[in-house]
């Protein structure tokens, strides 16, 4: 527990997190900013199983185990998309979205 | 970890120790053997096929997180079978195109992890299980969509399966995370008795739901279903439809008719409605694609939107159909991935105008990319029939007639644009027909193999008997 922050406080942060994840997805033009929103919606996922395991359940570890997972199953689809993003940008010299597209719905 | 835990764990660990045998290959076979490999993956993974048929009884392990069952164990040999199909139709590809580059092993240790996460994913019995399985079963498939890393559509394909998977992976993965604050476990047997109808678990449970809804992909999220499919190399395209998707559906029914029962009431609406706008989006787009591979990919998605019909049950009747359609499907879509991959390997041509005059050259892949088209859209003595079939009486069973009457309008818009392909290959002619050629060993038995399953599964009705009866478990 942190004093003076109740768990409202904090499920607003990662509520916003979670919706600034989704909402760059959408916007973002740069294939490493989407890369970089859907780091924030693993994170926001990650902080919530901390906070709700801390504050609500505190007498198992669940939730504190599944945001280890998180962080590292998270580093690894980072990795893999950097390597892709990568063998992309050796192709056209771009990472801009508009540039990758040659398939058309 | 005593004996009795390795027998129960044995198809995960078979898998293991391939992926492991396939590593000390690659390094102790000298280059210019490498075509070996293949051979040796083909057996090895056949041997793991024909083991897996020995019965496994109901048990659990690690506390409850892995859990299997004879239907758990039935849905993964559906896997084997089908993963070996798609092998050997694949496996001229790789010994042509791979093992060139030395990438021939590689393909075989992605596919091979891809497959173990998928059984991990679909006996997991928590959230953490099930979320490394799915992450365990996407990853690896990335990497083998974006494998031609000379071309750039495989590329393009990567980066949209990759980016698309991420969000997917992240929106369901705070569903549980709200899921788990309503109920205070992850255990899927703790939570059963805990999930009640509020605002919060709803909105846990939709969250939880688009993120299987891109694997399956359903309608709203179906964006990226055509273009990976059409980028990535056509073994893959075929393991992303069939082998993906059915374990997708697998685990979500499952999870559905267990854990998420008290919702069933709020399911019901959501579902209904998904299910008939892929259904229609699906056969709309599916008109116009010319391309062979866009153009399954768009059935899939419609294939999908039918698959829902038995989910919206939560009876003993939809577990049993649904099971009994993935199973169905995924030997008709490997027949027809089959064809299009074996004149695409022999001439490059992926056009269903390229098609036209094909029976007059190669009678026998017209005949059973016939079949195939024939099972997809549900015509009578051949699989796809029933399968339609039992799905449409387990929905009409729970009072749906329209959903049902939809149903059927959309079979008769599907069998439109099917027919387009068969009108192409036996009535239209072409001044350039492709030439006559005769396919290698493998990837002629592995189009026999989807043929015999296509008539086996269309004229054997105990197996559908014997699905139902072990469908009991999930709906007690």
């Amino acid at each position: 527990m942190i004093s003076g922050i109740s768990i409202y406080e904090i499920f607003t942060l990662t509520s916003i997190l979670f919706f600034i994840g989704i909402y760059g997805f959408i916007t973002r033009k740069n294939l490493i900013s989407i890369l970089i929103s859907i780091e924030l919606l693993l994170n926001a996922s990650a902080v919530n199983f901390v906070i709700i395991n801390k504050y609500m359940y505190p007498d198992a570890l669940q939730g504190v185990y599944f945001s280890i997972f998180i962080i590292a199953v998270a580093a690894a689809e980072t990795a893999l998309a950097v390597a892709i993003i990568i063998n992309l940008y050796r192709q056209i010299s771009s990472v801009e979205a508009k540039d990758t597209e040659i398939m058309k719905y | 970890m005593n004996l009795n835990s390795v027998i129960l764990m044995r198809q995960e660990i078979f898998l293991l120790a391939i992926l492991l045998l396939l590593i000390v290959g690659e390094i102790f076979i000298p280059n210019h053997k490498k075509r070996s490999m293949v051979h040796l993956a083909l057996l090895l993974f056949g041997i793991h096929t024909m083991v897996g048929f020995f019965a496994i009884e109901e048990a659990s392990l690690f506390g409850g997180m892995f859990r299997t069952n004879p239907l758990i164990h039935l849905f993964k040999n559906v896997l084997n079978v089908g993963v070996f199909i798609l092998l050997l139709q694949s496996a001229d590809w790789i010994q042509e195109k791979l093992v060139k580059d030395n990438k021939g092993t590689e393909f075989f240790m992605l596919m091979f992890s891809s497959l173990l996460g998928m059984y991990f994913m679909i006996s997991a019995g928590d959230f953490l299980m099930f979320f490394i399985g799915l992450e365990l079963s996407t990853l690896p498939v990335a990497a083998l969509v974006a494998w031609e890393t000379s071309k750039r559509i495989s590329s393009e394909a990567g980066v949209k399966f990759i980016l698309s998977a991420g969000l997917a992976s992240g929106v369901s993965l705070f569903g549980i995370s709200l899921l788990y604050a309503t109920t205070g476990s992850i255990y899927f047997d703790d939570i059963i008795g805990l999930v009640a109808s509020n605002n919060l678990t709803i909105l846990a449970s939709i969250l939880f739901f688009s993120g299987l809804a891109f694997k399956i992909s359903l309608v709203p999220f179906h964006f990226w279903t055509a273009d990976v499919y059409e980028g990535a190399p056509i073994s893959i395209a075929s393991y992303l439809s069939v082998i993906s998707k059915g374990s997708a559906v697998f685990i979500l029914m499952i999870l559905m008719f267990t854990v998420l029962k008290p919702l069933l009431h709020i399911w019901e609406h959501i579902i209904y409605g998904i299910a008939v706008a892929t259904m229609f989006i699906g056969n709309l787009f599916a008109i116009r694609q010319h391309n062979m591979k866009r153009f399954l990919a768009f059935s899939s998605i419609a294939q999908a939107g039918f698959i829902l019909l038995g989910l919206i049950t939560g009876t003993q009747l939809g577990t049993a159909t649904v099971v009994y359609f993935v199973l169905v499907y995924i030997f008709s879509n490997l027949a027809a991935f089959g064809v299009v991959q074996a004149i695409s390997l022999e001439t490059g041509k992926e056009k269903r105008d390229d098609y036209n005059g094909l029976y007059r050259t190669n009678p026998n892949l017209s005949l059973i990319m016939m079949l195939a088209l024939f099972s997809l859209a549900g015509i009578p003595p051949v699989a796809g029939f029933f399968g339609k079939f039992f799905l449409f009486t387990a929905a009409a069973s729970k009072g749906y007639y329209f959903l049902v009457f939809l149903s059927v309008v959309n079979v008769t818009i599907s069998l439109y644009y099917y027919l387009l392909i068969v009108r192409a290959m036996f009535i239209r002619k072409s001044n350039h027909p492709i030439p006559f050629f005769k396919s290698k060993i493998y990837m002629r038995l592995g189009l026999i193999a989807t043929v015999l399953g296509i008539l086996a599964l269309g004229l054997y009705s105990p197996l559908y008997d014997y699905i139902f009866d072990i469908s009991i478990i999930f709906n007690k």
